[in-house]
């Protein structure tokens, strides 16, 4: 090309056929009218969970023959980074998947569509998860609890009788003790700073709270509270748990996995995986957590919700009410990834892996709490992992990081205010 | 200077005319070539640095829509002990991550001595960890510095030293990321050096021979001062790109491990005041303060440059 204003002449050339397609892509998306056909994407992050998706929306498809589905997925490390970017440009999926901690910033900020949803059909603390100022913006698609995964053959070899749903803070901690073994390198129960495994089930069985339930005042000031904090603590100072720079190093599912730990506070999500591992697949089992003034876990799931910017609202929320309903759970829960949160529909995923307890997870249901959540949850997240640390290492005592953090937690909270 | 379709002429008017039209077309032509690199530079540099600057004075949350809040993010910078600390640890792996410098000159000299053999192979091998990328470099060393099970600690316990948890502990942790970030730019710096050294003229060491000089009175009086533009250029880059520490301390240390607080560099708190926390406003002040602090010590160092560099 030697004419320069030839050459100019193709760069305009170009820039005007690019702004052309996105001009059309723009103009076709409008909303169609009953009847035309409307393809609305669906934004997830699990490439296990993403074939039952898929299957979903072709279930869909054949009801809804006008609406294509086409499921879109994002690796979990740059899920939401790439949602809040797309959904700021209002180009979010037309529906997506949604996690606790970042529902209400979501919603607050007018990104979700409100949903009408049978509250009847799913367990209670999840539908209020999913909740913002009195409106429901998220139907529940699954849920998770904690249990008591154990070893057996170190319970055997320790002489020791298997926890049981009846288990109280004095049986397990006895428990540890003695299954604790320094010359093997074995731990009786990994104690890990982590909030959903481990710190939040057992600050609720001691009466305390994360958070308080307007989302406005930190839990962590509440002596009860900090006994739910001192469990673990105490357990890392008697070591019957790895030090937390042990924990640092080696994850404590993989200590589990390997048969130096005999106790670990694990997520339903842990059983396929557990059951996949030849180390874990006969010899570990499951039971509910050990109560301490009662029983408790928490609480945690999923939920699908529509982008309010959507174009296909219409489209996009008769897909959630097809993705809330029992046909669909039922497909779901066939798969035994994870436990489908429409009630009834859990069975399937029970017999999923039967060497296992499994309706542990599901008995604990009436004394689940909620996750606790804000409108910016991760900033106080970010202050447990930062605070509580130094609680765990011992390089400060628990009621002096608690009381921290709850400080500083109040402050977070006050600003979300704003 | 391009000179296209240029034909001999002999009438003066149309060489005139002909003249002028090939400055236009060179002018044009100049500008075709400048101009993406310009547009790109204008859209994904300049553009987004003046917002930047712009958005330091706001209150940006998760998805837009931000409202001026003139010097609040500053003054609460000045205040926020997180910040201090931040800065405090990007200093230190900005003075560690000097030591590269020494070392490799070591390296340089003696690969550069004449007559060794298998040179390239040295400098292939030393090479290597500076192309290699952060993320699979982090997962290894977090491997070799585990307490328990690193090959490190196993080599010390044969030898009776009982290692500590190297990167979970926040006495040792910050030593530890910061030896892996000297390591994976040794072989970098040295092959500059190795160049840096050639360029010495041979000349310089044969008449201090024949003066008596020995081998290292020879080093400090020829070596190092010839060398001085390398090492000052190396120490330019290496402090700029320390005070940007991020990948290391992402991937070796993360979020839950005790030792964050003791490791966490400017731009990881970046990172999470504007990707986990949402508080972008604060984080690009954040950003504009470090970007600051990098033009100040870059400033100092070529002002100080005077005093120690020779130039030939």
């Amino acid at each position: 090309m030697r004419n320069p204003l030839k050459a100019l002449g193709v760069v305009a050339l170009v820039a005007a056929l690019a702004a052309c397609s996105s001009g059309g892509g723009a103009g076709a998306s409008g909303s169609p009218s009953a009847g035309q056909p409307a393809t609305i994407t669906y934004g997830l992050w699990d490439n296990i969970q993403a074939p039952v998706m898929q299957k979903l929306a072709d279930a869909f498809h054949v009801t809804h023959p006008n609406i294509t589905v086409s499921v879109q997925v994002t690796p979990y490390s740059d899920y939401f980074t790439k949602l809040k970017a797309a959904a700021t440009g209002g180009q979010a999926p037309d529906v997506f998947w949604l996690n606790g901690p970042n529902f209400q910033l979501y919603a607050s900020n007018g990104m979700l569509a409100p949903e009408q949803i049978n509250a009847s059909n799913y367990p209670d603390a999840l539908v209020k998860l999913y909740q913002y100022q009195g409106k429901q913006y998220g139907i529940p698609k699954d849920f998770d609890t904690i249990g008591l995964w154990y070893n057996k053959t170190l319970f055997d070899a320790a002489g020791l009788k298997y926890p049981t749903a009846d288990w109280k803070w004095a049986d397990e901690q006895a428990a540890a003790q003695k299954l604790t073994n320094p010359a093997k390198g074995v731990f009786g129960l990994g104690a890990p700073p982590s909030g959903q495994e481990n710190f939040y089930s057992t600050v609720f069985q001691a009466g305390g709270s994360i958070i308080s339930a307007d989302g406005k005042k930190s839990g962590y000031d509440d002596p009860n509270t900090i006994r739910g904090l001192k469990f673990w603590t105490d357990l890392i100072q008697a070591h019957y748990s790895p030090s937390m720079q042990q924990m640092t190093d080696t994850d404590v599912v993989r200590m589990f996995e390997s048969g130096t730990l005999a106790m670990l506070y694990g997520g339903s999500w842990h059983a396929s995986e557990f059951a996949n591992n030849a180390n874990t697949r006969n010899t570990v089992d499951v039971t509910e957590l050990p109560a301490g003034d009662k029983k408790a876990t928490v609480i945690h799931g999923l939920a699908n919700v529509v982008f309010a910017r959507s174009a296909h609202l219409d489209a996009a929320n008769q897909f959630t009410e097809y993705l809330g309903s029992k046909e669909a759970a039922d497909i779901e829960a066939s798969t035994g990834s994870v436990i489908p949160a429409f009630n009834g529909t859990q069975q399937a995923w029970v017999n999923a892996f039967p060497q296992y307890k499994l309706q542990s997870f599901l008995d604990e249901l009436p004394d689940a709490v909620s996750f606790p959540v804000s409108k910016n949850t991760s900033v106080w997240n970010t202050m447990e992992s930062d605070i509580l640390t130094k609680a765990w290492s011992g390089s400060e005592s628990v009621d002096q990081a608690a009381t921290d953090l709850a400080t500083q937690m109040n402050a977070a909270l006050a600003k979300e205010g704003q | 200077m391009l000179h296209l379709r240029q034909a001999p002429s002999t009438e003066p008017t149309s060489r005139r005319r002909r003249r002028r039209r090939a400055k236009l077309k060179n002018t044009l032509w100049a500008l075709l070539f400048i101009g993406p690199t310009a547009a790109g530079l204008a859209v994904f540099y300049i553009w987004p640095a003046a917002q930047t600057l712009y958005f330091s004075f706001t209150r940006w949350g998760a998805f837009g829509g931000h409202t001026w809040n003139g010097l609040d993010n500053y003054v609460q910078l000045a205040h926020d002990p997180d910040v201090r600390s931040a800065f405090m640890n990007t200093i230190w792996f900005t003075l560690l991550g000097l030591l590269s410098l020494p070392i490799s000159l070591m390296l340089a000299a003696i690969l550069n001595q004449r007559g060794r053999k298998g040179v390239s192979v040295y400098r292939t091998l030393m090479f290597l960890p500076f192309v290699t990328m952060p993320a699979a470099v982090a997962l290894i060393w977090r491997w070799l510095y585990s307490g328990d099970y690193g090959l490190i600690n196993y080599l010390l316990r044969h030898v009776g030293i009982g290692g500590a948890y190297w990167i979970s502990d926040p006495r040792t942790a910050l030593v530890a990321v910061a030896a892996v970030g000297i390591w994976s730019t040794v072989g970098y710096n040295m092959v500059i050096m190795m160049a840096g050294l050639k360029a010495i003229s041979p000349h310089y060491y044969e008449a201090a021979s024949m003066d008596g000089a020995s081998p290292i009175r020879q080093f400090f009086s020829i070596t190092v001062p010839l060398l001085s533009p390398t090492m000052f250029f190396l120490s330019v880059l290496s402090v700029v790109g320390s005070l940007q520490t991020f990948d290391l301390v992402y991937m070796m240390i993360g979020h839950t491990n005790p030792a964050l607080p003791q490791t966490r560099t400017v731009v990881y708190l970046f990172y999470q005041k504007a990707f986990i926390e949402n508080d972008r406003g604060y984080a690009t002040a954040l950003a504009l303060v470090l970007l600051l602090v990098i033009i100040a010590v870059t400033a100092v160092q070529f002002r100080l440059q005077k005093r120690w560099v020779h130039y030939e």
